[in-house]
């Protein structure tokens, strides 16, 4: 495999679902390092450090306290030296208005969590996957839309 | 005021390679696949000068000969699915022809180095041909099933729901939204 080691991060306020979410991530075999944060705030005081390495990829929960998925999504989204990170919604409503709306604001991919941990597994895989041929394939960002 | 500019990457990349190689006064063919053959031998000196002059340019020369196989898969595998007469034999006969390998040796080099596997970054590609025609052509999901080889619009749809989670249709929604 591949020698490149991906940055992620992931904002949840469920101590649960970040547990598992290390768990699956750790048993793939695609080389990761993955920074965790609590809630949407945290996660955006993070990314607006001077001199920090960008995550390649975002995990984003949407129903969180203090700042929720779609503000960070959108506050990414305004802000040029963001603007281009490839962001996927890791949520539990599979509301059609709620998937539209972040495609909307600028979500690449929309991911609904699964409710078991090997389902999860293969989830998280091909969320990388997809996300690594973006990065090193000639294929037009602009239409980085999935649903899985 | 804002102007919309349309750019044909090939050619962009092309001249600039020329302009730079012809400055530092290189002879050499380019290949399609994004293969440079130089005539003669580079000194250690021209070859630092040439990569720092692409750097710029985000023009990288690849060093291993394995990542470059995967990027001159790549490479074929798109010209084949943008040129239908490519396509009157199969992908597998196509690639072992124009890179001189084994199918099963370009297979086996992809699947370890990429993720994924060659007919899994064709399907991948093939439908984000078919975005790229649903969001920038007025041609209709049939024109759109017959330019990319697909059986029926039915086959198209089916593809891309499978990978794309979404519709055609719900995504070309999204996207004209998007642009409003």
């Amino acid at each position: 495999m591949s020698d490149i080691i991906l940055n992620i991060a992931l904002a949840d306020d469920d101590e649960d679902d970040r547990m598992l979410f290390s768990e699956a991530i750790e048993e793939l075999d695609i080389r990761t390092k993955l920074s965790l944060f609590n809630h949407g705030q945290e996660l955006m005081d993070y990314l607006t450090l001077p001199n920090i390495v960008l995550p390649s990829l975002i995990f984003l929960d949407l129903n969180m306290p203090i700042k929720n998925g779609q503000q960070c999504l959108v506050e990414i989204r305004n802000n040029p030296k963001l603007k281009d990170l490839c962001i996927a919604i890791y949520s539990t409503s599979s509301s059609e208005n709620d998937i539209e709306e972040t495609f909307l604001n600028g979500a690449n991919i929309y991911v609904n969590k699964p409710n078991n941990f090997s389902k999860l597994r293969e989830v998280v895989e091909k969320v990388l996957q997809l996300n690594w041929q973006y990065h090193t394939s000639n294929l037009n960002k602009e239409t980085f839309l999935f649903r899985i | 005021m804002t102007l919309f500019v349309k750019y044909d990457f090939d050619l962009v990349c092309k001249t600039l390679l020329k302009e730079q190689l012809d400055a530092l006064d290189i002879s050499y063919t380019l290949n399609s696949l994004g293969e440079l053959i130089i005539k003669g031998v580079l000194s250690q000196e021209k070859q630092e000068t040439l990569t720092t002059s692409l750097k710029k340019y985000g023009i990288e020369i690849l060093s291993k000969q394995k990542v470059t196989l995967i990027d001159r898969i790549k490479n074929a595998v798109d010209d084949y699915l943008k040129n239908k007469e490519f396509r009157s034999i199969k992908l597998s006969t196509y690639l072992s022809d124009t890179l001189h390998y084994s199918y099963a040796h370009l297979s086996t080099i992809f699947s370890e180095n990429t993720y994924t596997s060659i007919e899994n970054y064709m399907i991948l590609k093939k439908v984000d041909l078919a975005k790229d025609l649903i969001c920038n052509t007025n041609l209709t999901l049939t024109e759109i099933a017959f330019r990319l080889d697909y059986s029926s619009v039915a086959h198209l749809s089916g593809q891309f729901k499978k990978t794309t989670g979404l519709t055609p249709s719900a995504f070309q929604r999204i996207m004209n939204k998007k642009k409003l």
